[in-house]
């Protein structure tokens, strides 16, 4: 007779060499950052899960009736209700004494605006669901459409760069803020440029029994107007310059940063970016919206402290290292 | 009735390659239709759109299962059978290719049957790797279907003067590589 | 001006030039080139109006609500999935009875997903107060749109202008864009007999009781059957403009001997007319198409139907559990009408199936049947699968 091992799931997880949560040959474009932060988001969560995914890129392309790409139980609903649908999932399965994790996947417009009133909800009643929200800062499945996720002065489609009007007209919302302030166990913003961290940070929410939110900042090649081979690149940038801070907060409070190491001027982000362009002329708008997005940046750099220092217990690298047995410097 | 279907993948500027054909035979007094057929549209994708020209309005609104004319944006997509799918007897394909030769035709189709290499005409005139305003040179030229200034002042409609005046190279330098209304009987017979 | 567009920006076009001071739209497939057309309008400076980039279609809804009750003409577009969330606001808007003017474009309803034409967003709304007018062409579309902003003000009721998603927002067809001076003849400036002042302070909403609330549901139905003459009017006030009219509020094709007839909504009349013309050719038949389906043209649809011993009616909706809708509504008009033509239902072209020219001797067919047809899926094409559930 064969020895046999029993392990609990955890333990499973643990062992797995690498799961896949998601299938390649769906339908995402060329460079799609949100693919590939799908990709890395459920192989981190594992196969005990179950996700409710709003309507958006990430459902179109994966999910092409008779095909799936998915690998993990999976359901689309509409636009607006991922966070309460798997609000209704959750609730289910805690009767149920099943513990099986629920993801809920969106993207910006999902999250910022039409998804907001259900993500407060699912948050404020406590329910242990893991919000993953992968921002590509547009409505881009219905062809780039500007979302309050938007950055200030992109074009977009109704936000056009014209005669009149700069690209859009508002800041991004301070989504990471009003989520922070409901005083959730865990929210966390990460970025396609830095797998390894997004997976640290899949795994740290998945262990919390409560709602946890993550925001990727996932570029969007045609959205974004760069070719499709840049889309790390991009996202760096967009670390690198302060724009994207990757932030870890408990209960409101700030615990790691990942920090920069070498501060860029935001105009190393913007070059990249077609959907920039009309900003790296010499005229007075162009310079003028310059300055109020270096100093958008230099704002997070402050109110995050992201440059790095030595031996900072906040930065997220050094962190790592400690935990990994290595020493402060 | 002249029936047009242009296929090509997302990103090829398949759907504007239809609306500025419709265009350019609308400025020179035709009718002409434009629609795409749809899938999730990205880029990479197979696509296809729909061109129909008459003298009179056309009212129909369905697709285009019998085409007289096929134009083929990328050669891999002559494998997926639905691109020649209802060619009619005697009908035409345009087919871009980056061989130097052209594509020899398949049994049948016979002279009605032409290619020329329209992304690398176009990354030399427009700068960037777009076959369509070459494609619709070329496909003017053999057909005769309007005039190529039809098309050029439908380029100055759409598009800014410098994106303009690129692409009506690209169209001039396609039409010169085709043998002239090689194609005319062909809309000739549609009543065009 | 005579010139090609693409159906969308031809309407995004025809809306700035009714001078709308605010549009809020949320976007959505097939509706987006409509609302960025419009934005790219008031970026160039070619269009004063200011548009509200909305984070939902229950708020684009309530935006331009708001915008009507202080005195602005406001304009929204939207399809399927956001003509439902908003549905709660469109009932409010009616029960005010708020002018507006929604652009549908025809989308079929989740579940399961789809972005392509049907009737059935609009469908699902019939019965909140809207007027619902249908477009059979692009033409069609610009100038019922204008004459939209004029049948809203004076009938002080909500119109919804629908336009097939994809199959006329996205085709490009020339249009005759009447030019500015001609829609300033044709619209008056906008003005709501009860605009929010505080200089004439009023209460809108209010609670009403079981001893008011039937007069004025009453009101409400009586209104939009009454709306029918100010349609007429506005077409018949745009044709003495422009030469040319938008459907008044039933379309008719073909010759008074036609013994079969065929009723439709939208877009397939063409289609219908030229299946005609090239595969029947000598059977006389008479094709309907309904312009306006909210007030329901009952009166009209009669006298359209005289004659006729069979009537046809193809339509892109279901009523699950019932069958046709459109159908449904043309019995119950018809109902009591002497030497009444029998009803067929047929459906077809739901989610966006391309409907071709051969379903004419389809629906024909019908006709020929012993009994009259209740509801025919008519393009059908294979057993439906027995639960719908994705293979990997």
């Amino acid at each position: 007779m064969s020895k046999t091992t029993v392990l609990d799931l955890r333990e499973l997880r643990r062992r797995q060499p690498r799961f896949t949560g998601m299938d390649p040959g769906h339908r995402a474009c060329q460079g799609c950052g949100q693919s590939l932060a799908a990709h890395i988001v459920t192989e981190a969560a594992g196969p005990d899960v179950i996700v409710a995914n709003a309507t958006g890129c990430l459902e179109v392309f994966s999910t092409p009736w008779p095909q799936t790409a998915w690998r993990v139980p999976w359901i689309h609903s509409l636009f607006e209700n991922a966070a309460a649908l798997a609000a209704g999932i959750e609730t289910a399965l805690k009767q149920q004494g099943r513990p099986t994790k629920v993801l809920a996947f969106a993207g910006d417009g999902g999250t910022f605006d039409i998804g907001f009133q259900t993500l407060s909800g699912m948050i404020e009643r406590g329910h242990n669901v893991l919000y993953v929200c992968f921002d590509n800062e547009a409505y881009m499945n219905t062809g780039v459409q500007r979302s309050s996720s938007t950055p200030h002065a992109a074009a977009t489609t109704t936000s056009p760069a014209g005669r009149m009007r700069p690209g859009k007209r508002h800041l991004k919302k301070d989504l990471l803020a009003i989520i922070a302030a409901h005083h959730l166990p865990y929210v966390a913003t990460a970025t396609v440029a830095y797998p390894g961290d997004i997976k640290a940070k899949v795994r740290r929410a998945m262990a919390i029994e409560g709602p946890t939110f993550l925001m990727i900042h996932a570029p969007c090649p045609l959205g974004w107007v760069h070719a499709p081979e840049l889309t790390i690149k991009v996202a760096r940038a967009g670390v690198e310059t302060g724009l994207t801070p990757i932030v870890e907060l408990e209960r409101g409070k700030l615990v790691s940063v990942l920090p920069i190491r070498e501060k860029r001027p935001v105009t190393d982000y913007l070059r990249l970016q077609g959907r920039f362009r009309h900003l790296l002329g010499d005229d007075p708008v162009a310079v003028q919206e310059r300055e109020h997005l270096q100093a958008l940046a230099d704002h997070n750099i402050e109110t995050y402290g992201l440059l790095a220092r030595e031996g900072d217990v906040r930065d997220s690298v050094t962190a790592a290292l400690v935990r990994r047995g290595g020493a402060i410097r | 009735m002249l029936e047009i279907r242009i296929h090509g993948r997302g990103g090829q500027g398949n759907v504007v390659a239809a609306y500025l054909l419709a265009a350019a035979v609308v400025d020179a007094g035709l009718y002409g239709q434009a629609f795409p057929a749809f899938g999730a549209e990205r880029r990479g994708a197979p696509v296809a759109a729909f061109v129909r020209v008459a003298r009179d309005t056309v009212r129909r609104r369905c697709q285009i299962d019998r085409p007289h004319i096929v134009v083929v944006q990328d050669p891999t997509l002559l494998k997926s059978p639905a691109t020649l799918a209802g060619l009619e007897e005697g009908g035409c394909v345009l087919v871009n290719s980056a061989r130097a030769e052209a594509i020899p035709a398949p049994a049948g189709y016979g002279a009605r049957w032409a290619s020329l290499p329209a992304t690398r005409i176009a990354e030399e005139t427009v700068g960037r790797p777009m076959p369509n305003s070459a494609l619709l040179g070329a496909l003017l030229a053999l057909t005769g279907l309007c005039p190529l200034a039809a098309l050029e002042q439908a380029l100055e409609e759409r598009f800014p003067p410098d994106t303009a005046a690129r692409n009506k190279r690209a169209v001039r330098a396609a039409a010169e590589r085709v043998p002239e209304h090689a194609w005319r009987r062909v809309v000739d017979a549609r009543g065009l | 001006m005579r010139a090609a567009f693409e159906g969308s920006q031809a309407i995004a076009r025809a809306v700035a030039r009714c001078r709308p001071q605010v549009v809020a739209a949320y976007p959505i497939t097939p509706q987006t080139h409509i609302v960025e057309g419009i934005a790219k309008l008031v970026a160039d400076g070619e269009a004063d109006c200011e548009v509200v980039s909305v984070e939902s279609e229950f708020a684009a809804a309530s935006v331009v609500l708001g915008a009507a009750v202080a005195g602005s003409r406001a304009y929204t577009a939207t399809a399927s999935q956001g003509v439902l969330l908003m549905a709660e606001v469109l009932y409010n808007i009616a029960g005010m009875r708020v002018p507006l003017v929604l652009t549908c474009a025809n989308r079929a309803v989740s579940a399961p997903i789809n972005i392509w034409n049907d009737h059935q967003d609009a469908m699902a709304v019939r019965d909140a107060g809207w007027i619902q007018l249908f477009c059979t062409d692009n033409q069609e579309a610009v100038d019922t749109t204008i004459q939209a902003f004029r049948i809203t003000q004076e009938t002080e009721l909500p119109v919804m202008v629908c336009v097939d998603g994809f199959i006329l927002t996205h085709l490009f067809e020339p249009v005759d864009l009447p030019s500015q001076e001609q829609i300033d003849m044709f619209l008056p400036p906008y003005r709501f007999s009860r605009t929010l002042d505080p200089r004439r302070p009023l209460t809108l909403g209010t609670l009403v009781g079981p001893e008011h609330y039937t007069e004025v549901r009453a009101q409400l139905h009586g209104d939009l059957e009454a709306a029918a003459e100010a349609i007429l009017k506005a077409d018949a006030d745009w044709a003495d403009l422009v030469g040319r009219r938008a459907g008044g509020l039933i379309k008719s094709d073909g010759p008074h001997t036609a013994r079969i007839g065929v009723l439709t909504l939208g877009s397939v009349y063409g289609t219908l007319q030229e299946a005609a013309r090239e595969l029947v050719p000598d059977t006389p038949l008479r094709l309907m198409a309904l312009r306006c389906f909210r007030p329901f043209p009952a009166e009209a649809l009669r006298a359209a139907v005289d004659g006729l011993t069979d009537l046809v009616v193809l339509e892109r909706a279901i009523g699950p559990g019932m069958g046709g809708i459109l159908a449904t509504e043309v019995r119950a008009a018809l109902a009591g009408l002497r030497d009444a033509p029998r009803v067929h239902g047929a459906v077809a072209g739901l989610g966006g199936r391309d409907i071709p020219l051969d379903i004419l001797p389809r629906l024909l067919a019908l006709a020929d049947a012993a009994e009259p047809v209740r509801c025919s899926v008519i393009d059908l094409q294979k057993t439906p699968p027995a639960r719908l559930g994705a293979d990997r």
